[in-house]
């Protein structure tokens, strides 16, 4: 059974249709890449897996693992094992990065009927994420994102998905403000995820980040629609020859 | 509708967890007031003869005021004039003996306690809280004084203190909060029937945390609550005072005094967790929580810290303050008010700095939620002789939902040009961004509201005695559902 199959999927956000009908199949193990211009309808699409309210889907379907996901809340998909990276990780103060990971994880835990981790068998697990995200523990102590570089969000964010293990991970630009340095631990920590049975979306702007996870497929989105996919290979040629020429093919059929 | 309105508007539907009546016999005496009901109210309590005299001046005073309609009009809230003569000034639970041990008590009592989750029993002794609890208007049950006494400190119900020790009560009954103070004070002066008094003997720190629950549990009863505390040169206590109620239709006054004062090196704690009942979704009902709470660090290095959340309640009015008269003394507000549906807050407190290099420090945190409205109105006056003063205030708003409003009325009144002051303040409202942001990491709406809100007070939860920032924050959770649009 595939882990993620979008059928059709028209979308809404404030009155304008951003998703024209998008196809997609991710079976377990793969990493799908989701390139494109500005406004095409990436993050909208990250998003609508997210299930966020405010993307109204107003035609198709999405399966993720058998089930409806356009029948879950955001927090049941999460539960279910969807993660999405955030493009802008939000603050949230007076809550600790440490408590806030161990809640999240357990509520998930709870779903799926697993017993919570307590605070003693958390602290090791949680340092090993934390080395191979090359953070520093003092982070874990102080408020979610509160007063953290832009670099040291991304990070967190990816500390979070190899703490909450999710099925299917979505990454919504997390590249993006990243130096060279950050963006090398951020691939380590998505690519030591990487297993047969999960599978990655991965939203970027740049072929840039595909140097350092490879991805199985690539598709370009152009206003809404997918309009070629390809493995690798793809993404080196619009690093390339940039996004216009394929606009311009996309306009013409 | 999004899914999150939907689950709000599901939990909003939940009644007040804490509400039911118990049935107890009860004295009572005729509605209304005047000097004859004062000397009922005096007599009955086998008064010495300084506290009538002390309670027909104040109600002397607030006669007159009643009488030139001066009730305080001034604060932020609104609510229909009060039937001053409707009220029932006392009432208590009728008991034959005085009573051994718990065991002896009313099976009634015991039950209204344990539904309200307050163990008065032995679990107490393990916590290590002593626990006075004032039953309606009167004392009905104490512990571990034994424990106290050993230190040599007093923890008793006031009428208590009055008998057996009238010169503590009568030097200090009045002296922070005088009888002509305000409206509210005057009338609690006049009336009080019951409350607590505790007297912590120089260089003694307090061995336990004193707590104090109150309860009101008779219609039309209005509550009129006294506390005194006094800790002298060197001595330290930290009083808990925790209250909920059961649901009514009617408006219910509250109108507490609280006095404290600190000598020479003292320090006094004194935290609060309010949830008195605040009326049901519309607005109907709930309590009018009129309050005069005070504290003197009359001694040098005195130092004492107000911290309170208030959750409960139609309307707060509520100002608790520190006199800084001893040089190098402290004071401290730590406040979370919360007001959802159509609650009303109208609360901060006074630091009135006298003594030299005095300092104070105040956080303020307000939700509001629903209809609600919030008021912080705090005062800082650093008077002439006040060398060296310093303040820091902080005072957050959040906002919850589109129909509710925050307010903040900040006074700062300097008079010494060596005072150092800052001022912070902010307002924000809980964003879609953010309860998307943890509900994507599998949270459900109302632990993510209740996870942002926690963060917003952490502050002053922190001031907390434990056991109470437990409560407060279980609380604050309660208070809140079905907040979120």
């Amino acid at each position: 059974m595939s882990l993620l199959e979008i059928k059709n999927l028209h979308v809404n956000v404030d009155g304008h249709e951003i998703l024209k009908g998008i196809d997609l199949t991710i079976n377990p193990g793969e990493v799908h890449s989701i390139m494109g211009p500005n406004g095409s309808g990436k993050s909208t699409l990250a998003q609508v897996l997210a299930r966020r309210d405010a993307y109204h889907v107003i035609k198709g379907s999405v399966s993720f693992n058998g089930k409806d996901l356009l029948e879950m809340k955001p927090e049941e998909a999460a539960c279910e094992g969807v993660f999405l990276a955030f493009q802008y990780p939000v603050e949230i103060p007076g809550i600790s990065n440490a408590y806030f990971l161990r809640s999240a994880l357990n509520a998930q835990r709870k779903f799926r009927g697993e017993e919570e981790m307590d605070a003693m068998d958390f602290l090791p697990f949680f340092r090993d994420k934390l080395k191979l995200l090359e953070m520093d523990e003092k982070l874990m102590n102080r408020s979610l994102n509160e007063g953290f570089s832009g670099g040291e969000k991304k990070r967190n964010e990816v500390l979070q998905m190899s703490i909450l293990q999710p099925r299917l991970a979505v990454l919504d630009e997390t590249d993006s403000g990243l130096d060279i340095d950050a963006l090398r631990i951020v691939a380590n920590g998505v690519n030591a995820l990487r297993s047969p049975e999960r599978g990655f979306l991965v939203v970027t702007h740049y072929q840039r980040l595909l140097n350092y996870i490879k991805p199985d497929f690539v598709h370009v989105l152009v206003d809404g629609r997918i309009v070629r996919s390809g493995g690798p290979e793809l993404a080196l040629e619009l690093e390339d020859k940039g996004y216009g020429w394929i606009e311009q093919e996309a306009a013409a059929v | 509708m999004s899914t999150n309105t939907e689950t709000i508007q599901k939990l909003a539907q939940q009644d007040y967890k804490w509400g039911f009546v118990t049935d107890i016999e009860e004295e009572r005496i005729p509605k209304g007031l005047n000097e004859d009901i004062i000397r009922v109210i005096s007599a009955k309590k086998n008064e010495p003869e300084f506290m009538l005299e002390w309670r027909l001046k104040a109600f002397r005073h607030w006669a007159s005021l009643e009488r030139s309609d001066a009730e305080p009009k001034w604060a932020n809230i609104k609510y229909g004039p009060i039937d001053y003569q409707g009220i029932t000034y006392y009432s208590a639970p009728k008991q034959k003996k005085q009573l051994n041990s718990l065991d002896e008590l009313d099976p009634e009592i015991l039950s209204t306690y344990e539904k309200l989750g307050i163990p008065l029993a032995e679990q107490k002794m393990l916590a290590g809280v002593a626990v006075d609890a004032v039953f309606d208007s009167v004392s009905v049950a104490t512990t571990f004084k034994g424990k106290l006494a050993e230190a040599g400190v007093i923890f008793c119900s006031f009428s208590e203190a009055v008998q057996k020790h009238p010169d503590l009560v009568k030097k200090y009954l009045g002296s922070v909060v005088p009888v002509t103070d305000n409206f509210f004070a005057a009338l609690n002066s006049a009336v009080f029937s019951d409350g607590s008094f505790v007297y912590v003997p120089k260089g003694v720190r307090c061995p336990l945390e004193l707590s104090t629950y109150f309860r009101i549990n008779a219609a039309e009863t209005g509550q009129f609550e006294r506390t005194l505390i006094i800790a002298d040169e060197g001595a330290y206590v930290s009083y808990l005072e925790g209250c909920t109620a059961p649901i009514r239709d009617e408006n219910q006054l509250h109108a507490a005094v609280v006095e404290l004062i600190a000598l020479d090196n003292a320090q006094i704690k004194y935290s609060t967790v309010q949830n008195w009942y605040p009326g049901d979704k519309q607005g109907k009902g709930g309590i009018y929580n009129f309050v005069t709470k005070r504290g003197a660090c009359r001694g040098v290095n005195s130092k004492i810290s107000w911290t309170q959340v208030e959750t409960g309640s139609a309307i707060t009015w509520k100002y608790p303050s520190c006199i800084l008269q001893g040089d190098n003394s402290v004071g401290e507000f730590y406040s979370v008010a919360l007001t959802n549906n159509y609650q009303q807050a109208d609360t901060g407190t006074k630091m009135i700095h006298l003594g030299k290099n005095t300092s104070s420090t105040v956080v303020s945190k307000g939700i509001s939620a629903g209809h609600g409205q919030n008021t912080y109105r705090g005062q800082v006056k650093i008077l002439k002789g006040a060398q060296g003063a310093r303040n820091y205030t902080q005072c957050d708003s959040l906002l919850i939902g589109d129909k509710c409003g925050a307010h903040t009325f900040p006074y700062i009144e300097v008079k010494n040009s060596s005072a150092r002051m800052e001022h912070e303040a902010s307002t924000s409202k809980i964003g879609e961004d953010q309860l998307f942001y943890l509900q994507q990491r599998g949270l459900k709406t109302e632990d993510a509201v209740s996870m942002i809100v926690n963060g917003f007070c952490k502050q002053v939860f922190r001031e907390l005695p434990m056991e109470f920032a437990v409560e407060a924050q279980k609380l604050l959770s309660v208070s809140l559902e079905g907040s979120v649009g």
